[in-house]
């Protein structure tokens, strides 16, 4: 069926039995970073080789993949990944998220409510969320093992100080299940809450930090805020330009070389979605693919 | 003395077939409760169960010391065919081992013999496979944590005495912990540390 020379979805057995059971370590312990013997893949670490590992180990031939990046199903990234696991896998892919079995992502949560035959592997590239505090690993491990959280919380509360709001608008950190603090890879926050009660499970790898999280399904997922501050998801005042959603995720493109600027959804299933259903936007009389890659 | 031509097959299809025991053993982890079913193995050694066999194909290899009950190492064979499929050490001592296979759950060694993990690593713990009677038949648990939404009910002959005093120990140790994976015939339902259990009437 596959060219010889590489196993099932690429990786050799030994490396995926050491994966599966850092996922399976990973989904009993919520939001808890377990490390792995991370591969070298056949692409570069900004791609997503903690993800691609993740799904390497799950994939199996009656699984359907999808791929997105920044949303988009259409980016280089996107299609080397999809292109690698249909090559490698021989599996079936698709850009539709309610047909999906798998998803692969970076950056964002599909708009669509995720349902519980799906599993959500992110690509992270920087997994723990108390790097920026304290740069040893042997002290992250500590404050993690005594939940000693209250630096994290000091700097969020400095940034409502300096800037009069939480400025952290993309992995912005969450508490899982009550217990551990966790970075849920640079999605805007505006995503957080799709991870709360998710009916999905969600996998979490980060290639060259050798790191693997889980958020199983059914999970409590709470954004870190304060009384006086709660946590308030990233709203755009605008409505997508091409199908008119005031609910989605959007990105600001540049339509042509005079400067002219739209909003559309980054989910770009979603919004197809959405037009072939009939709805309409500002701008949905221009083609949609003029704008799509901006 | 069986040699190692004599050995019986394992999976068929090694590849194809690891790959959805897999699976089945992640849903029951990210779903704990649900009854999954598992790859058919073939050439079993007794007393092993086939879910238990397909599990330790799936996940054991060199890296991950294995201990047995008594009751699985009373004769060689399950020794031996883990062994030989596997290659994983199978060890005496239960404080050390990754996998931790059990035919008499009514004589578990109780979770203080088993590695907990620590609070730096909780993922260097035990999983203990436990074959049970049936997991359809039996007493009735309500099941809470991730992975449950809201609560379920488990209907299992499970034998171990004291069962939820175990666990609730166990619940106290969290992020350290055991996890179980119930194993009747080729059914599993998995336990993780997070999974809280109440006896239910009726
Ligand atoms: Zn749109």
């Amino acid at each position: 069926m596959n060219a010889p020379t590489y196993n099932f979805a690429y990786l050799d057995e030994q490396t995926k039995r050491m994966i599966r059971r850092a996922i399976l370590k990973a989904i009993a312990i919520p939001g808890y970073q377990v490390p792995f013997a991370s591969r070298e893949m056949p692409m570069p670490y900004g791609w997503g080789t903690g993800g691609v590992q993740v799904t390497a180990a799950i994939l199996g031939p009656i699984d359907k993949l999808k791929v997105i990046d920044q949303g988009s199903d259409d980016t280089t990234n996107a299609i080397s990944i999809r292109k690698f696991f249909e090559k490698t896998a021989g599996v079936a892919v698709t850009t539709s998220t309610g047909d999906a079995t798998v998803i692969q992502t970076r950056h964002r949560i599909p708009e669509a409510m995720l349902q519980a035959h799906q599993v959500l592997v992110y690509q992270v590239p920087i997994p723990e969320p108390l790097r920026f505090l304290e740069p040893r690993e042997t002290e992250t491990r500590r404050m993690h093992a005594l939940a000693e959280y209250g630096l994290m919380h000091v700097k969020l509360y400095e940034d409502i100080a300096r800037f009069g709001h939480i400025a952290t608008s993309y992995a912005y950190p969450v508490k899982v299940n009550a217990r551990y603090v966790m970075d849920p890879s640079p999605t805007p926050k505006f995503d957080n809450p799709k991870m709360d009660n998710c009916a999905a499970l969600q996998l979490f790898g980060a290639g060259r930090e050798k790191r693997i999280y889980a958020i199983p399904p059914y999970t409590s997922v709470v954004s870190l805020d304060f009384e006086d501050h709660p946590f308030e998801p990233y709203k755009h005042k605008a409505c997508c330009a091409l199908c008119n959603a005031e609910d989605s995720y959007l990105d600001e493109i540049v339509t042509d070389n005079k400067g002219s600027r739209m909003f559309v959804c980054s989910d770009t299933d979603y919004c197809e979605t959405r037009q072939s259903q009939g709805h309409r936007g500002s701008e949905n009389a221009a083609p949609y693919a003029e704008s799509a890659n901006a | 003395m069986t040699t190692v031509a004599e050995m019986p097959a394992g999976f068929a299809d090694k590849v194809l077939a690891a790959q959805s025991t897999f699976r089945s053993v992640m849903d029951a982890m990210a779903r704990p409760g649900t009854v999954q079913r598992i790859q058919a193995v073939s050439g079993v050694p007794a007393p092993m169960m086939r879910g238990a066999a397909a599990i330790a194909l799936t996940l054991f290899d060199q890296d991950t010391p294995v201990w047995l009950d008594s009751k699985l190492a009373a004769t060689m064979d399950v020794a031996k065919w883990i062994k030989f499929h596997t290659s994983a050490p199978v060890i005496a001592d239960p404080a050390v081992c990754a996998f931790a296979v059990v035919a008499d759950a009514a004589a578990l060694p109780s979770f203080e013999h088993f590695a907990f993990g620590t609070g730096e690593y909780p993922d260097r713990s035990t999983t203990i496979i436990l074959q049970v009677a049936s997991l359809t038949e039996g007493p009735a648990y309500e099941l809470r944590g991730p992975g449950i939404d809201g609560a379920t009910i488990l209907r299992a002959a499970i034998g171990v005495p004291d069962l939820l005093d175990r666990l609730a120990l166990n619940a106290s140790l969290f992020p350290r912990g055991i996890d179980l994976v119930l194993v009747s015939g080729e059914s599993i339902v998995a336990l993780p540390r997070t999974t809280r259990l109440v006896a239910k009437e009726g």
